[in-house]
């Protein structure tokens, strides 16, 4: 079946800013006088919790992604882009925080830890754009805006354009914060161009 | 008009604003709760909100609105209506004369609940009109509409949205804010509004009477609606519409039904043009059951011969799948993904500094082999610490200590219960025990705000709904009325003291009540109140394990099994004192 929109999936962990994410597309979606539909994680389950984001891009029916037909993964952590990884449709792309926070679930249940060398061989099945978000969001003058950094990384390969987007993150963040959330994006944009 | 991009519940919020509506009331709960929490943050208001102490008392409150002729709005979550259940019943013979809408929002999957009822089935068996929205700009429009809707038929108006349409977002065309001019003015009719069983006999007599009419408007008025375009007819409400709308093949024909009661002659009239029915819907088989009455001798496929499932929520590919099995369609267009299998769970857990944590651990501590029920909140989260035995609905963590108590089951019982949920529905259990004479112990864990929901303000708060200082309530007071005579406040960060204390409640006869106080670490970063971080000194660290049981997500093992503090310490200092190394320390600063 032809799919009619673009789907992009947003995950990682309760407390990381996936809804902010969320909202930034949606805006750009209406300076483009685009259709959006999102669907994405409220109330207990934000607790620390694994978080989903979905975003349909020119979608005009239901709000969520269909496992295997993602046109892109944008992951907050890394063990989070493994989790939600069978949403991505064949030829799709990954792009995630290379930062894996390890879920309390291993020390309280002595689970085995998962080694981030594995984890970045298996999402290499797909193709993989990996970047340490805190590092360029430090850098750019705000720990706290790796989802910025995230979305910036991301923006080339979605179908939106670069200043809806930007237009988008001003709209959408605090006033106070819009210098340096502008600064994440365009620090994302900078190193998506480059990440393989 | 103005298109914006929105949560439901957001746009939920802006119907009622276009409406408009004066009074609105409700009990938080997932997923309605951003409708009352959008509307008490708006810098002009024209209507009344308040966030009520439960549903009953939210629902009651709105009905007597709607009796003096203004339009009210009254929200909960499905399980709330259980709790609402005993003047929605009645308010249907009542009626109302200002618009009255109850947002009962349903949770397939329970994503957030404790069940998966489904609130059209309450609406049939109050007899009351109910709408169900399939998209978030239909939830905006319906909503918009329901309060005159509510006025022309003089009963009260169900609106049942679910979490996908509440926790969706997409975008939606707004109207116009206006600010309402109407004046509340109750007219008094005994024969209408005191229901003893003279003027009830004939009130029901006049409900019947009504339902045929009711069922009539909501067919004109276009709420459900049957487009013919072939001989296999699928029939679809609320979300399930729209999934099936995106992947319905051209030759097959889709009623959507947007209202209930459903008109039976219409439906039969629609239904007969075909050769074969499907009926998808969640939850319940509501539209289902009638389609089969009217269907004769036609297939009906749906939940009676495992076509849909009755429980948790569709999908795309749930649906394709569904409409595959009816050959409605040849093949399912989404692929089988597996997920990748093995991956440590991250299931939400309390927050680093969280005072349950700490009033747990003194709990498992100092009553080991107790029974230990407890109730609806995040301290649900509990259950991974080993120290939530039972949770059933709101308030139930008492009424379920006493019970256990009085069975003659031996162990100790300990229940915990929050703030919020105590003042909801925990204060008659509570005075059941003490009444009754059982041997237990309550703890109240009490943070001053409604916290799992999104921080609502509560009577123990000190805030209305709008910000509004109000006097907080007295647990203290609550329980030595009650009849309690061992209340202690205690404070969960200090540990020690804490245990103390549950040792003394251990020792005695009776209901004792521990109130464990400590703002939600959450409430308290956004009031900035700082405290200092910790950290582990490697050196003296044992490596003993101590502090990772205690499951704080600030707590990491490190490859030599020593710990280490990570950035999400919020300063309790509680591993601190656990630490029987003494390696754990207040974070110099630099």
């Amino acid at each position: 079946m032809k799919k009619a929109g673009f789907d992009i999936l947003i995950v990682g962990i309760g407390g990381q800013g996936t809804i902010l994410a969320s909202n930034i597309l949606g805006e750009a979606c209406l300076i483009e006088k685009r259709h959006v539909q999102g669907a994405e994680t409220h109330g207990m389950a934000q607790r620390g919790g694994s978080v989903e984001s979905h975003i349909r891009i020119d979608g005009k029916y239901g709000p969520l992604i269909a496992q295997g037909t993602a046109d892109l993964l944008i992951s907050f952590d890394l063990l989070e882009a493994l989790r939600y990884s069978h949403y991505l449709k064949q030829d799709g792309t990954i792009v995630t925080n290379s930062h894996l926070v390890l879920p309390t679930s291993v020390f309280m249940q002595n689970l085995e830890a998962p080694r981030e060398d594995a984890i970045i061989g298996s999402l290499k099945k797909h193709r993989l754009c990996l970047l340490d978000a805190e590092q360029i969001a430090r850098d750019a003058g705000n720990p706290l805006s790796v989802n910025v950094v995230m979305l910036g990384a991301a923006s080339r390969l979605m179908p939106l354009k670069p200043e809806s987007l930007l237009e988008a993150v001003r709209r959408s963040v605090p006033k106070k914060t819009i210098d340096v959330n502008v600064k994440a994006f365009e620090a994302g944009q900078a190193a998506g161009n480059t990440c393989t | 008009m103005e298109q914006r991009y929105l949560l439901g519940n957001e746009a939920i919020a802006h119907g009622c604003l276009e409406s408009p509506v004066d009074f609105v009331t409700g009990y938080p709960g997932t997923p309605s709760s951003e409708v009352i929490d959008v509307l008490r943050s708006q810098k002009e208001r024209s209507y009344y909100i308040e966030w009520s102490v439960n549903e009953k008392v939210a629902l009651e409150n709105a009905l007597a609105a709607a009796w003096c002729g203004i339009r009210a709005l009254c929200t909960m979550k499905h399980v709330g209506l259980n709790v609402a259940a005993d003047p929605l019943m009645t308010s249907a013979y009542t009626g109302v004369t200002g618009g009255l809408v109850i947002m009962s929002a349903d949770d397939p999957f329970a994503h957030s609940s404790q069940n998966e009822q489904d609130s059209r089935c309450y609406a049939h068996f109050a007899k009351l009109p109910c709408l169900d929205p399939s998209t978030i700009q239909e939830a905006h429009d319906m909503v918009r509409d329901a309060f005159p809707l509510s006025e022309e038929l003089g009963l009260p108006v169900i609106f049942r949205p679910t979490t996908r349409i509440c926790h969706s977002k997409g975008d939606v065309r707004l109207g116009n804010i206006i600010s309402s001019a109407r004046k509340a003015e109750f007219k008094k009719d005994p024969r209408q509004y005191v229901v003893i069983p003279a003027h009830t006999r004939i009130l029901h007599k006049k409900l019947n009477e009504k339902q045929s009419a009711v069922k009539k408007r909501l067919v004109e008025l276009g709420y459900n609606t049957c487009s013919v375009r072939g001989k296999k007819l699928i029939v679809a409400s609320g979300i399930a519409a729209s999934y099936v709308q995106e992947i319905l093949p051209d030759t097959v024909s889709v009623m959507k039904i947007g209202a209930y009661p459903i008109d039976e002659s219409w439906l039969k009239e629609a239904v007969r043009k075909h050769e074969s029915v499907l009926v998808i819907e969640e939850l319940a088989p509501e539209i289902e059951e009638q389609v089969r009455q009217v269907a004769g001798n036609m297939p009906v496929h749906g939940k009676k011969d495992g076509y849909v499932p009755y429980e948790g929520e569709l999908s795309l590919p749930v649906v394709a799948g569904i409409m595959v099995k009816a050959g409605v369609l040849k093949k399912n267009p989404y692929p089988d993904a597996v997920p990748v299998p093995n991956l440590p769970v991250r299931p939400p857990i309390l927050c680093a500094g969280c005072l349950h944590r700490a009033m747990f651990y003194a709990i498992k501590r100092v009553y080991k082999d107790a029974i230990y029920p407890s109730d609806i909140g995040c301290y649900t989260l509990g259950l991974q610490l080993g120290v939530v035995d039972t949770t059933i609905c709101m308030g139930a963590s008492i009424t379920v200590a006493s019970g256990i108590a009085k069975s003659g089951e031996p162990h100790d019982v300990i229940c915990t219960i929050g703030d919020s949920t105590f003042l909801h529905t925990g204060i008659p259990g509570l005075m059941n025990a003490v009444y009754n004479g059982a041997d237990m112990t309550v703890v109240i864990l009490d943070n001053r705000i409604t916290a799992m929901t999104g921080h609502q303000p509560n009577p123990n708060t000190g805030l209305t709904a709008c910000g509004l200082e109000s006097i907080p309530v007295s647990l203290e007071a609550i329980c030595r009325a009650c009849g309690v005579t061992f209340v202690e406040t205690v404070d969960p960060y200090d540990i020690t003291g804490t245990m103390e204390i549950l040792k003394q409640a251990k020792s005695r006869k009776g209901v004792k009540v521990i109130i464990a106080k400590q703002l939600c670490v959450i409430t308290a970063r956004r009031a900035g109140i700082k405290r200092g971080r910790y950290m582990v000194d490697p050196d003296t660290c044992t490596a003993c394990g101590t502090c990772i049981k205690f499951g704080c997500p600030a707590i990491e093992r490190t490859a030599e099994e020593k710990a280490v503090i990570n950035d999400l310490c919020s300063g309790c200092g509680v591993c601190a004192r656990l630490c029987p190394a003494g390696a754990i320390v207040r974070e110099v600063k630099r």
